[in-house]
């Protein structure tokens, strides 16, 4: 069970988000849509532990993994050392097996910055999810990549998803991924933000998928 | 290339002066040079300064990497030692050594220690930069995935810090040996500095250049076969 009760979070004298609650069960997938700039970043770095510095509370499992707008890698070691740095519990073979789960597994003895960034966020999907973990933390993990990429990408995160089980958070301005990886959704809007909806994805707009 | 055009401008000078004992012909320096490092002189004084750089590079990038790094990080630290950092780096060496010397008397851990506060603040400064340029995205990661402590060091903040680290031990090494020839000449009764100052009052310009070149000679191998090699090394994976 995750919950989360932002009360208020400020930068300096401005006040990004108040009264930001809501709760969800591991293994469901929320969707956090918002235009860009509205706080949604903000939010997830509070989710994710990374910023403590706010009124409220966060009730959160143990084993988090995030996946940021940057494949932000460590440039200076090798793709297969990304992943076993980061999860030292995971062996060699585990690390191998996750590199080929997302097709890179040749690239095992390459440096990050030798793969296409396709490639870079499939690393990070792999280090993602190679600790299963049990709260997994989207910020916008598609944004630059060409449409047939991103396709792809979406594809291979809904099959981890279902392997996994974890409880998901994605932040995104895609209707459609949020559509297509999402039961729910919660649009943050306003100044302070706060949550002004929270439904399913409709199915209706699938059909505006051709204007995009 | 410009070492050669060096090399010509010093045998035109010595040509014009036409003073051996003022400024000798390069090749008038061979026979010295052989003597005094056949009679074992200049062997032990070159080693006696190489020994002296080594104890005062380690404890001073140590520190000197270590404080800049809190400065860097710690806002609270880099206000309350900003001021000393100014202070120190705009004090002259040579007053650093005299105080030194005056203070703790005239011995090795003296001029051991007027070196390495000689360098702390250089190294400091540096690193100071490097720490506060530290990617905000690798540190959210390593939080995110709770890395160990040891293991975010090593291969989360070291790696990022490396390019600085090198940069200080480069500019380190070379400003290192000359106050150690500062610290030998005002104090010691060995190393590089005390012989150049013994032959400098015996107005001796031959083995004053002999004993300067071939220290010259030593700290470019150490460049060459140690530091070179140890930042190729780090800078692998931006050039693979």
């Amino acid at each position: 069970m995750i919950k989360v009760d932002v009360r208020r979070k400020t930068y300096g004298k401005e006040e990004i988000l108040r009264d930001v609650r809501f709760e969800m069960e591991i293994g469901e997938t929320i969707a956090i849509l918002g235009t860009s700039g509205i706080g949604k970043s903000t939010l997830l770095r509070l989710i994710a532990g990374i910023d403590p510095v706010f009124r409220g509370e966060i009730t959160r499992p143990e084993k988090i993994a995030m996946v940021f707008q940057e494949p932000v890698l460590l440039p200076w070691r090798s793709v297969l050392q990304n992943l076993t740095l980061v999860h030292p519990e995971l062996g060699t073979g585990a690390a191998l097996s996750a590199l080929e789960r997302v097709g890179i597994v040749d690239k095992a003895h390459h440096f990050p910055g030798q793969l296409s960034l396709g490639q870079q966020r499939r690393l990070a999907l792999a280090r993602a999810f190679a600790g299963r973990p049990e709260l997994l933390v989207m910020d916008e993990p598609y944004v630059s990549l060409d449409p047939t990429t991103a396709e792809e990408m979406v594809a291979l995160t809904e099959a981890l998803i279902a392997e996994t089980g974890p409880a998901v958070i994605l932040v995104t301005h895609s209707d459609v991924e949020a559509h297509r990886l999402a039961r729910r959704c919660l649009r943050l809007e306003g100044k302070p933000a706060t949550i002004t909806g929270d439904f399913a994805p409709r199915s209706a707009l699938v059909t505006s998928e051709g204007a995009l | 290339m410009s070492l050669g055009l060096l090399l010509l401008l010093w045998i035109a000078a010595a040509e014009l002066t036409a003073d051996a004992s003022v400024l000798p012909q390069p090749w008038a320096l061979w026979v010295p040079f052989e003597k005094a490092a056949a009679s074992g002189a200049l062997p032990y004084h070159l080693g006696m300064t190489l020994s002296r750089v080594v104890c005062a590079f380690v404890p001073a990038m140590a520190i000197g990497v270590a404080l800049g790094f809190v400065m860097g990080r710690v806002p609270v630290v880099d206000q309350w030692l900003d001021p000393w950092l100014v202070v120190f780096l705009n004090l002259p060496a040579l007053v650093l050594i005299v105080l030194c010397y005056l203070w703790i008397g005239l011995n090795e851990t003296a001029a051991i220690t007027a070196v390495v506060l000689n360098k702390i603040p250089n190294v400091a400064s540096i690193l100071r930069e490097g720490a506060r340029a530290l990617d905000p995205n690798l540190g959210a990661m390593a939080q995110v995935y709770r890395m160990a402590p040891l293991a975010r060091l090593r291969h989360v903040i070291m790696p990022q810090l490396a390019p600085f680290v090198a940069g200080a031990a480069r500019s380190g090494i070379a400003v290192i040996w000359k106050i150690v020839l500062v610290v030998e000449f005002l104090g010691r009764s060995s190393g590089v500095g005390f012989q150049i100052h013994f032959y400098f009052q015996l107005f001796d310009v031959a083995m004053v250049l002999v004993y300067a070149l071939s220290f010259i000679g030593v700290m470019l191998v150490v460049e060459a076969l140690i530091l070179q090699p140890a930042e190729r090394r780090v800078r692998r994976w931006r050039t693979a």
